[in-house]
């Protein structure tokens, strides 16, 4: 090649490697920054629950026992429709008005089963005891069980749900 | 620093010595057409990126299958940017790959000691064009769902055994929710890990071999 082609700054070799990396970085930020979007936008969108549920009538619950309620809720995650299942315990007492728990445990998000003939919950994952009232006998939850907002509207007993 | 770590690095995998093979090597004179093998390798590439982004969202059962990609489409962030690269890279690479084969056929590069990487690229071409064909049925719709049955319909007409490949291509004698998952399993799995073999091979030739000068009149 004739030397006036020749730029004194920079040969021909340095030129293509810049351009090249350029050019490849440009193209790999193209398909790269919006492929961790389209990685994680499912993620933060919000899906926030936020809703009164009847649980029916107040006297429909035993005094001083608690009872389990379950109820569904229709969600749609992507392409699915699914229904959600949330199982609550009422424990209602004299004198006292009445505690909503969920019976979703503290620890690592088991279901709780009450045992009567204990008076206890009781983990299935990994052996957590509550009280009656909720309170951690033994076991490794961090936490008492959750407690909902409660109101009564006409005799029917309704709980806060709240999530996300 | 970074010289230190890289003549570390250097000295025990002997990195010089495969970028110089890759990027270093000896070419004669040539032209833009030369070019399109690697294009057609640049855009291989971005079919496997983004056809592994694809998964992330995509699910090959037919109740599934069109909510999935409408959902790629609408729901997630530049779920259309990944999905549109992945449909029209598609049938650049196609289009590419087989003007490569053009470029190498009218130069005649196919020649001795050549042949190897000529019959590596028709195999390339081949499975190219299986990986159209499998993944034409998964988003599930009226024209990947009919072109489809018409494809396979078009393998049974074989004379003989016609029927038994048509029955091997759709898991039974109905286009079903086997169809997809087997022509799915082939999209991403079979196909893909045939044609990476045939891909390295098909590079190792071109550098083991160098390529060929363009023709002319004394040659």
């Amino acid at each position: 090649m004739s030397s006036k082609y020749r730029s004194p700054a920079m040969d021909r070799r340095s030129f293509v490697k810049i351009i090249s990396s350029a050019l490849g970085s440009l193209m790999a930020a193209v398909v790269g920054l919006p492929a961790i979007q389209y990685f994680i936008s499912p993620s933060l969108g919000k899906e926030e629950e936020d809703e009164w549920i009847s649980l029916g009538p107040l006297e429909n619950y035993p005094l001083d026992t608690p009872t389990q309620f379950n109820f569904s809720l229709n969600k749609v995650n992507g392409w699915e429709k699914s229904s959600h299942s949330y199982g609550v315990f009422v424990l209602r007492e004299e004198g006292k008005g009445v505690v909503v728990y969920s019976d979703v445990c503290t620890h690592l998000s088991c279901r709780l089963n009450w045992i009567p003939e204990e008076e206890e919950y009781l983990c299935p994952c990994h052996a957590a005891r509550f009280d009656k009232h909720g309170n951690l006998i033994s076991g490794p939850p961090p936490r008492p069980m959750d407690r909902f907002e409660t109101k009564l509207d006409e005799g029917q007993l309704f709980i806060h749900l709240k999530e996300g | 620093m970074a010289q230190n770590v890289y003549d570390w690095l250097d000295e025990r995998l002997g990195l010089q010595a495969i970028y110089d093979a890759i990027l270093d090597r000896e070419v004669p004179k040539v032209n833009w057409w030369f070019t399109l093998g690697s294009a057609s390798l640049f855009l291989g590439l971005m079919q496997g990126i983004t056809g592994i982004l694809l998964s992330v969202y995509y699910v090959p059962t037919p109740d599934h299958a069109y909510d999935s990609i409408t959902y790629i489409m609408t729901g997630v962030k530049f779920g259309w940017l990944i999905l549109g690269i992945h449909h029209w890279g598609a049938s650049l690479l196609i289009l590419t790959a087989f003007i490569h084969m053009l470029r190498v056929f009218f130069y005649g590069a196919y020649k001795y000691p050549r042949e190897v990487t000529w019959i590596t690229g028709v195999m390339l071409l081949i499975g190219a064009l299986g990986m159209g064909f499998t993944g034409y049925l998964l988003p599930w719709n009226q024209r990947s769902y009919w072109a489809t049955t018409v494809g396979t319909e078009i393998a049974g007409s074989v004379p003989g055994i016609g029927n038994i490949i048509l029955r091997i291509l759709r898991g039974g004698t109905d286009l079903s929710a086997l169809t997809l998952s087997r022509f799915f399993s082939l999209h991403i799995w079979i196909f893909p890990a045939i044609l990476l073999a045939v891909v390295l091979t098909h590079l190792y030739l071109v550098i083991r071999l160098g390529i060929s000068n363009i023709p002319d009149e004394d040659s």
